[in-house]
């Protein structure tokens, strides 16, 4: 079966969907390179891919502000580059370079931006829920009008955290979206196995907080969404959750054979409901670019992509007094 | 027969409290559940019901009395056909003699009938107890600052009040501290001044506010998490641990959590295993943790303030038997202490006493009864035991060439370890004797009152550990 088609115009800019399609691709292109890093050795430990789930964080990214938050779970290469960051620093930090966004010290599962706002990048499933929580009390306590999106997988969702957390974000009207993104599996756990009701939305109904299903693999559904839970956040009117509905290619981690599903279901989704090729066909149905256009996006992405491994393999591994730096920060 | 109504005890720790006002008077009929009196703890004004039924007799403790013992009668119940007149002589015969202290408040040792009641001589530096010299090469203040009492609780808050009125990102949240006014009254008044968005009262979710509380520093803020004690962070290790303690180093210095978690912390007095037990060693094992844990008033709120302004998570380990306790502190506009610095709390020649926390209580009374046998010891208060002065500790110890540890922890991995083998492999010839660690006893904390006393470590067991290192 083909790429679904676009059933009407989208009301957006040709710019705007190319700028979606170069970002989603972005990610995808820099994932596959870094599953290849992996292989070759030179990227170690636990390395959590995000293809398939590249229209999520495009969507949402369209729907923020200068100066919004956000914070995530472990699977963050794609935050981090649909947030700006840049791809030479995350690369470098998965190979363990003092190039890397953490000088070498943090790893796949752990990168921050402070200049992008990007808040991490946490091990731990679910513990990012509180701090997002905590980064939109920030926010409310020096009501600066910013937003905070906190995501979160189908798998931390059953963690008591989130529940304290929705607790105190209604109760405190805080200006944060929980994003759930919801790609089916918590690891080797499908949702049905893990979860006794499937509707993740409604989670935060026993407090209040007002959530949607959204399809994920659909970057303007993102969104229009998107903005849709900025607006009832910037409004004041405390959080809101977004579960929105993805699927990953690849296995959990760079170590998982996928025992858990059929390549059928996987091979489905890829030739159906790709979220790259939906935005490539609504470009060239609309004679918004053509073939030749596309290929030109294509090549340049993929020097980004390059250029980036080229410098996580060249930049050097951290100078070993980098070992005893950062542990303290210096009283002012 | 007569009933006579004794002054309760109110929280696990009260051993006196203020008969703040009678709300009967003599003559008035009673029935169980009525209340009777206002009872001033040094936590909270509280009702005092009646438990039996009868006519108030006689009124024994006038209103407005303070330092009422605990178990003291204050009043007589008379039933039908009895007077007041008939108690007269009763009541005399049993009021006699002192009371018995009532198990809710058995002071654990006899350190704590001092609560309340002046410091122990050596409250400030340079005034060790015993005619020994003054010991500090740098005191905490200038010599000629006026002192003060004040009570360790209100030392906290001061402190808390102080760092709230110069930073407007310094905000406290946790359990109880707004409206109630604190469990422990340590955040007494906050609210009034700051208000509800700076004094925050949490629901019952310490996984989820310590969560919270560490990305609201991570967003720029200076949360001070109150516990409602210790015991409740192991539900919130995870984040005090690896989201707190790590973001720092994992983030390449980019940004970390200028934070302090506070709270009482250790055995407070017949609540059982689950409820008392002194993180001290748990914390100081992690990275990226401060760990400071005061002993006197002063040092409460001197590093107190210096944990709020300090740019890394800090746990702050309180103690509430010493939250009554007062002690000198210096009347000055900002005072603050390093962190880092040990307090030499009496100098001695004959054996070196590190403590820390209300294990203090326990060494300084060891030193005391010491002194009299002739043995000179000298006694350390880390304060801090991450940064620890292990210069302070090192240098006592050559001099002395002995070493006893006092802590109420458990034994294995303690505050006690950790200095006994600093010892070794820096002051290994300068021993005379092995280090002796006096902890808690490896075992949960029991509520029966006599094995509660047996769990803890005690001045006779310091005394006894510096006769076997001294070999007197």
């Amino acid at each position: 079966m083909a790429a679904r088609r676009a059933t009407k115009k989208p009301n957006i800019s040709k710019d705007e969907l190319t700028q979606y399609y170069r970002d989603m691709l972005l990610i995808r292109r820099f994932e596959e390179k870094a599953g290849q890093l992996y292989g070759m050795g030179l990227i170690g430990g636990f390395c959590h891919l995000y293809i398939g789930q590249e229209a999520v964080v495009v969507g949402l990214e369209a729907a923020a502000e200068e100066g919004d938050k956000r914070v995530t779970s472990y699977r963050d290469h794609g935050h981090m580059l649909a947030c700006g960051m840049d791809p030479g620093g995350v690369m470098a930090e998965l190979t363990g370079r003092e190039g890397g966004y953490s000088k070498g010290k943090g790893g796949s599962m752990h990168m921050f931006s402070k200049e992008k706002h990007f808040y991490g990048g946490h091990g731990i499933v679910g513990a990012q829920v509180p701090i997002g929580a905590g980064l939109a009390f920030a926010d409310r306590y020096k009501e600066n009008g910013r937003v905070t999106f906190t995501y979160f997988g189908d798998g931390a969702a059953n963690q008591g955290q989130v529940y304290e957390t929705f607790n105190m974000a209604a109760l405190w009207a805080l200006p944060v979206v929980f994003v759930i993104e919801n790609n089916q599996y918590a690891m080797g756990t499908a949702q049905q196995r893990s979860t006794s009701t499937p509707d993740l939305h409604t989670r935060g109904e026993a407090f209040g907080i007002p959530g949607e299903v959204v399809d994920g693999m659909d970057v303007l559904a993102v969104k229009t969404a998107g903005e849709k839970a900025v607006g009832h956040c910037r409004a004041g009117k405390g959080p809101y959750i977004l579960e929105v509905k993805t699927y990953r290619y690849r296995g959990h981690s760079m170590s998982d054979p996928a025992k858990y599903r059929t390549r059928e279901e996987v091979q489905k989704m890829r030739e159906e409901r790709d979220p790259i090729e939906h935005v490539r066909a609504m470009l060239l149905e609309g004679k918004h670019a053509s073939e030749e256009d596309l290929k030109a996006i294509d090549k340049e992405i993929k020097k980004v992509v390059n250029d980036s491994a080229e410098f996580a393999r060249e930049s050097p591994e951290p100078a070993l007094d980098e070992l005893w730096t950062d542990i303290y920060a210096e009283a002012r | 027969m007569a009933t006579e109504i004794l002054m309760p005890a109110l929280s696990p720790t009260m051993e006196e409290g203020t008969l703040a006002k009678w709300l009967v008077k003599e003559g008035d009929s009673v029935s169980s559940g009525d209340i009777i009196a206002e009872i001033e703890t040094d936590k909270a004004t509280m009702e005092f019901e009646a438990v039996d039924e009868g006519t108030l007799g006689r009124i024994l403790i006038s209103e407005g009395t303070q330092g009422v013992k605990v178990n003291t009668p204050i009043a007589v119940l008379v039933e039908e056909g009895e007077s007041a007149e008939d108690i007269k002589t009763e009541a005399a015969t049993t009021t006699a003699p002192a009371p018995e202290p009532g198990p809710p408040a058995q002071p654990r040792d006899a350190d704590a009938d001092k609560d309340q009641e002046a410091a122990p001589p050596g409250s400030g530096p340079g005034q060790a107890g015993s005619g020994s010299g003054p010991s500090q090469a740098e005191p905490d203040w200038p010599e000629g600052t006026e002192m003060r009492q004040q009570t360790v609780r209100d030392a906290l808050r001061d402190a808390m009040a102080e760092e709230m009125r110069g930073d407007d990102d310094v905000f406290l949240m946790g359990e109880e501290v707004g409206e109630y006014q604190g469990a422990y009254k340590i955040s007494q008044g906050l609210l009034d001044e700051f208000g509800p968005k700076r004094v925050i009262d949490t629901p019952i979710t310490e996984h989820g506010f310590t969560g919270l509380a560490v990305g609201a520093a991570f967003g720029g803020l200076k949360p001070i998490v109150e516990f409602m004690t210790f015991n409740f962070a192991m539900q919130a290790m995870d984040q005090i641990v690896n989201s707190a303690a790590k973001t720092l180093y994992m983030s390449g210095g980019q940004m970390g959590a200028p934070m302090v978690f506070r709270g009482p912390n250790g055995a407070a007095a017949r609540v059982a295993a689950q409820h008392s037990q002194d993180f001290a060693a748990w914390f100081s094992h992690i990275p990226g943790l401060k760990v400071a844990m005061p002993y006197s008033a002063s040092d409460a709120k001197g590093l107190l303030k210096t944990a709020i302004r300090d740019p890394n998570p800090v746990i702050f380990l309180e103690n509430e038997i010493l939250y009554g306790k007062s002690f000198d502190v210096p009347v000055l506009e900002d005072f603050t202490l390093p962190f880092g610095k040990a307090r030499i709390w009496r100098t001695g020649a004959d054996v070196t006493l590190v403590s820390f926390g209300i294990g203090m209580t326990y060494a300084l009374e060891a030193a005391e009864k010491l002194a009299e046998d002739g043995i000179d010891a000298e006694v350390i208060d880390l304060r801090t035991l991450r940064p620890m002065d292990s210069a302070a500790i090192l240098e006592s110890v050559k001099k002395t060439n002995r070493c006893v540890t006092v802590e109420e922890g458990f034994p294995r991995g303690s505050i006690g370890n950790q200095i006994t083998a600093l010892l070794m492999e820096q002051a290994f010839d300068w021993l005379d004797a092995p280090v002796i660690n006096c902890t808690g006893k490896d075992v949960p904390m029991p509520y029966a009152a006599n094995l509660e006393k047996h769990a803890l470590t005690s001045t006779a067991e310091v005394i006894e550990a510096v006769r076997k290192v001294t070999y007197r």
